[in-house]
C-alpha cells in the first residue's frame, strides 16, 4: 500500500469552543464592570486589577514550572480568577496583600488539589474569605477619597445603626461605596447577559439563586416582610449580582447535572439570607457560594439525570 | 405545526451545500468489483458461486448464513476471481467474492409484481430474496426488522429522512428525486401490518423536500411527513421515535417494542425495487463529498464499487486530503486506505484536507456540563469517561454507559476537547466483551 491515512475515532469534528474562548468570554462579560470600578474609585482599582491578574497567572506559571508541569496559563482561567480576586477587594487593600490572596487562591486552593478542574472551592472567593479573615480590617474599609462610611448594604442589615440610605437608582447604577466590582449592578447585568447569548452559563444557577434569596427577603426579613423596595435594595446590594452571575456559575465548583443548578441556587439564596439577615457581617454572598461548593458533590449524586428510555414507553391512546 | 424534536443534541457545521444541488448521477463501475459476505449485522453471507463460474448482474453470490444475515448479489456480469479477504472502510478484512467485471453488464430477468397480487408472506419473501438490509449504516437485515414478535402491535412505520450527519446527501437527494417510489416503498411496508402509520420524519433544514414529499403523500390518508428540527442526532432511531410519536426507548428495547420500526430513505426506496420491480439491492446512493474533493456530489453507486473510483468520479483529489471519511464526520469510519469497496451501509466519502481530531490536544475537564446537555440519552459523559479511564465496570454501567449510542455529541461539544466518545465506546466494548465471555 503506496499511502496510509490519517484514523481516528469518531466523531471527526470538533467545536470551536475551547476552555479559552470561554475564559475568554468571561474576561469580556467582567470588563464593563471592570471599567466602572476604574472610574468609581480611581487610579486604584486600576491597579488593584492589573496586580490582580498578573499575580495569579505568574503563580500559576511558577508553580507548573517548578512541578515540571504543562504551563496553562494560556487558557486564561488564572487571569479570570486574577480578575475576580480584584473585583471582589476595596480599592484601598495593601496591594501585597492582595498578592497574598492572588497566591493563596493559585497555589493552595486550585494547584495542590490538582489544578483546573479540580479545586473544591472558587479560587477566587477561597481567597477573598482568607482575607476577610486575615485582614479583617483592611478589607471591609470601604472609606476613600470620594466615599465615607458604611456600604450600602451594611446600612440595610437588621439591627445596624442608622446610616445615610442610598437610593435605589445610585445601588442600581452602582456609584457608592464598596469592593472594586460589585457595585454596578447594571455593567454585571449587562455582562451576565453577554455570557447567557453567548451561552457560556445558563440561567439554572443565577436564576434559582437570586429568585430564592428575593422570596426568602420578601417574606421573612425581619422588620421588612412585604417590602418590595428593601427586597430590591438586597438585591442590588453587597455581592449578589457578581456572585449569583459570575462566581456561583463557575463550571469547576457547581453541579455539572441540570436539577443539580437549581438544587445548589436554592441552597444559595437561603444561604445567603441566613448569612446576611442573621450573620454576623452584613455580607453572606462569599461565605454561601463557598460552602455551597462543598456540597456539590453530595448534590449531584442526588440529581443524576435519569437515562433516556429507562422508562416504559407511554403508548398514548389510539 | 409544531416541529418534532427530543432533548439533548448538537448543531454541528451542517457542509451539505457542498453537494446538495448535485443531483444524482450513475457512475459505471471499472475493474474488479468486491463483495464482502458481511455487509450486514449477523451471520456472514455464504458463498453460493465458485472461482471461475460466470455470473450474471443482479445473480444471488451468497445466500443468508442463519435468520439474522442477508443474500448478496452480484451487480455486475462477469468471472468470480477469487474468494478472498479483503479490507473493509471499518478497517477490517472480511472474507469477499471478486469479481471480474466483463463490462457487458448482462442482466438475470426480474420477474415485477404489482402490490395486490402479493401476499405479506410474499413480500417478506421478495425482500429477504433481495438481500435488503438497513442502509443507514447499522445493516440489519429489513426483512426480519418487518417480522416482529407482535405484527398486531406496530403503531408507526418512520421513514428516516432526518439526514442529520453534516454532509450526506444522498438521502435528500432521494426524496427530491425519486419522490414517488419512496411512497410507494413506504406502502408496501405498511401492507404488512393491519393498522401501521406511517411517518416521513425529515429536518427543517430541507423544505424542499417536505414539500415534494407533503405533495406526494397528500392523497395518502395513512402517510405523514413530519418536519423535525435540524439538530444531530434527529435521525438517531431512539431520537426520531420520540420525536415522532413521543414514544421512548432504552437499549435493552426494540423499537417493535415502542410499535414502531424505523425505515432509512434508501431502504424503503430498496423494499420498493425489491418487491415492485423485483430487483435485488445491487446500488445505492453515494455522497462524495467534502473540501478535499474537487466536485462534490451524489453518485449512483453499484455495490462493490472501488472507493478509488468514487474521488475520480468527483474530479479527484483537492491538494493532499489528511483524512478520508465513510460516513458522516459525526459517526463515520476514517479509512487508512481508499481500496476499500462500496458495500449496501456505505452512505458516504467525505475527504477532508485538514484532519481537526490530529491538531487538537485535550486539556483537562473543566466540568463544564456541555456533554451532559449535548447528550440524546441523558448521561453525564464526562463521568462516563472517567469511569472508563480507571476501568470501572459497575460505575460505568451505574451510570447507564451502556444506555450510550456512541453518537459523538460529547467530543463534539466538549471545550477541552476531550476523547469522550472515544473512552466510553472502547469502554463498552470491553465490557460487551466481558458478558460475552461469561
Amino acid at each position: 500500500m503506496s499511502e496510509v491515512f490519517n484514523v481516528s475515532a469518531n466523531p471527526h469534528v470538533r467545536s470551536k469552543d475551547t476552555t479559552q474562548t470561554i475564559m475568554r468570554d468571561v474576561l469580556i462579560a467582567l470588563t464593563p464592570a471592570s471599567i466602572f470600578g476604574i472610574y468609581n474609585f480611581g487610579l486604584g482599582a486600576l491597579i488593584r486589577i492589573i496586580v490582580g491578574i498578573a499575580a495569579c497567572v505568574a503563580s500559576e506559571a511558577l508553580y507548573e514550572y517548578f512541578m515540571h508541569k504543562k504551563i496553562t496559563v494560556s487558557d486564561l482561567s488564572a487571569a479570570v480568577t486574577g480578575l475576580l480576586i480584584a473585583l471582589n477587594i476595596p480599592s484601598t487593600l495593601n496591594v501585597g496583600y492582595e498578592i497574598v490572596g492572588c497566591v493563596f487562591a493559585i497555589i493552595i486552593v486550585k494547584q495542590l488539589f490538582g489544578g483546573l478542574g479540580q479545586n473544591f472551592m472558587n479560587p477566587a472567593l477561597a481567597a477573598r474569605c482568607f482575607l476577610l479573615i486575615a485582614f479583617t480590617g483592611p478589607m471591609t474599609n470601604f472609606v476613600t477619597d470620594t466615599f465615607s462610611g458604611a456600604t450600602p448594604l451594611a446600612v440595610l442589615k437588621p439591627g445596624a445603626e442608622p446610616g445615610t440610605a442610598t437610593s435605589l437608582l445610585t445601588m442600581f447604577i452602582g456609584k457608592h461605596a464598596g469592593v472594586i466590582g460589585e457595585t454596578s449592578v447594571v455593567c454585571l447585568l449587562i455582562g451576565a447577559i453577554y455570557l447567557l447569548v453567548r451561552k457560556v452559563i445558563s440561567l439554572r444557577i443565577p436564576a434559582s439563586y437570586i429568585l430564592t434569596f428575593a422570596v426568602l427577603i420578601f417574606l421573612f426579613a425581619p422588620g421588612h416582610q412585604f417590602d418590595a423596595e428593601y427586597m430590591l435594595k438586597e438585591l442590588c446590594g453587597g455581592g449578589l449580582m457578581l456572585g449569583a452571575f459570575f462566581m456561583a456559575t463557575d463550571y469547576v465548583t457547581s453541579p455539572i447535572t441540570p436539577n443539580g443548578k437549581i438544587v445548589f441556587g436554592v441552597i444559595l439564596g437561603l444561604l445567603t439570607f441566613i448569612f446576611r439577615m442573621f450573620g454576623g457581617s452584613a455580607e453572606g454572598v462569599s461565605y454561601a457560594i463557598i460552602f455551597s461548593n462543598l456540597l456539590v458533590p453530595l448534590i449531584e449524586k442526588v440529581t443524576v439525570p435519569k437515562s433516556f428510555g429507562k422508562k416504559k414507553p407511554v403508548k398514548e391512546a389510539k | 405545526m409544531g416541529k418534532c424534536t427530543f432533548k439533548g443534541g448538537v448543531h454541528p457545521f451542517d457542509g451539505k451545500e457542498l453537494s446538495k444541488d448535485k443531483p444524482i448521477k450513475e457512475l459505471f463501475p471499472e475493474g474488479d468489483m468486491v463483495y464482502p459476505l458481511s455487509q450486514h449485522i449477523g451471520a456472514p453471507a455464504v458463498p453460493v458461486v465458485a472461482k471461475g463460474d460466470y455470473v450474471l448482474a443482479g445473480q444471488l453470490i451468497a445466500e443468508a448464513g442463519g435468520f439474522v444475515s442477508a443474500n448478496i448479489h452480484s451487480s455486475v456480469s462477469g468471472t468470480v476471481k477469487a474468494i478472498e479477504p479483503r479490507t473493509l472502510a471499518t478497517g477490517g478484512k472480511c472474507n469477499s467474492i471478486v469479481i471480474e467485471n466483463d463490462g457487458e453488464y448482462k442482466e438475470v430477468e426480474y420477474v415485477p409484481k404489482t402490490l395486490a397480487e402479493l401476499s405479506r408472506d410474499e413480500i417478506r419473501e421478495r425482500i429477504k430474496a433481495a438481500g435488503v438490509v438497513g442502509m443507514g449504516g447499522a445493516g440489519f437485515p429489513t426483512n426480519v426488522k418487518l417480522t416482529p414478535k407482535n405484527p398486531d402491535e406496530i403503531d408507526y412505520i418512520i421513514v428516516n429522512g432526518a439526514e442529520c450527519e453534516p454532509y450526506l446527501t444522498s438521502d435528500y437527494r432521494r426524496l427530491i428525486e425519486e419522490s414517488d417510489k419512496v411512497v410507494m416503498g413506504l406502502k408496501v411496508a405498511l401492507a404488512l401490518f393491519d393498522h401501521a402509520k406511517g411517518i416521513i420524519g425529515i429536518e427543517d433544514n430541507k423544505p424542499d423536500a417536505i414539500k415534494i414529499m407533503q405533495e406526494k403523500t397528500a392523497n395518502e390518508p395513512n402517510i405523514e411527513v413530519k418536519v423535525l428540527k435540524t439538530k444531530y442526532p434527529q435521525g438517531g432511531e431512539r431520537c426520531l421515535i420520540y420525536a415522532t410519536t413521543g414514544r421512548s426507548i432504552n437499549s435493552s428495547m426494540l423499537p417493535a417494542d415502542a410499535g414502531c420500526i424505523v425505515h432509512n430513505v434508501d431502504t424503503i426506496y430498496s423494499i420498493y425495487m425489491a418487491v415492485i420491480e423485483g430487483k435485488p439491492l445491487t446500488k445505492r446512493i453515494v455522497t462524495v463529498t467534502g473540501d478535499g474533493v474537487k466536485n462534490p456530489g451524489n453518485f449512483y453507486v453499484w455495490l462493490g464499487m472501488n472507493y478509488r473510483q468514487l474521488v475520480d468520479a468527483a474530479g479527484g483529489l483537492n491538494g493532499e486530503p489528511e483524512k478520508f471519511i465513510s460516513g458522516g464526520p459525526m459517526m463515520g469510519f476514517a479509512m487508512y486506505s481508499l481500496d476499500v469497496p462500496v458495500v449496501k451501509g456505505s452512505s458516504s466519502l467525505l475527504v477532508m484536507q485538514k484532519d481537526i481530531v490530529s491538531h487538537i490536544s485535550s486539556s483537562a475537564c473543566i466540568r463544564c456540563g456541555r456533554c451532559g446537555e449535548g447528550c440524546p440519552s441523558h448521561l453525564l459523559p464526562s463521568k462516563l469517561a472517567g469511569f472508563a479511564s480507571r476501568n470501572d465496570e459497575t460505575g460505568f454501567t451505574k451510570f447507564d454507559g451502556m444506555e450510550c449510542v456512541e453518537c459523538g455529541s460529547c467530543s463534539y461539544v466538549c471545550p477541552a476537547k476531550r476523547p469522550l466518545t472515544q473512552q466510553i465506546k472502547a469502554m463498552r466494548r470491553t465490557i460487551m466483551a466481558n458478558r460475552r465471555k461469561k
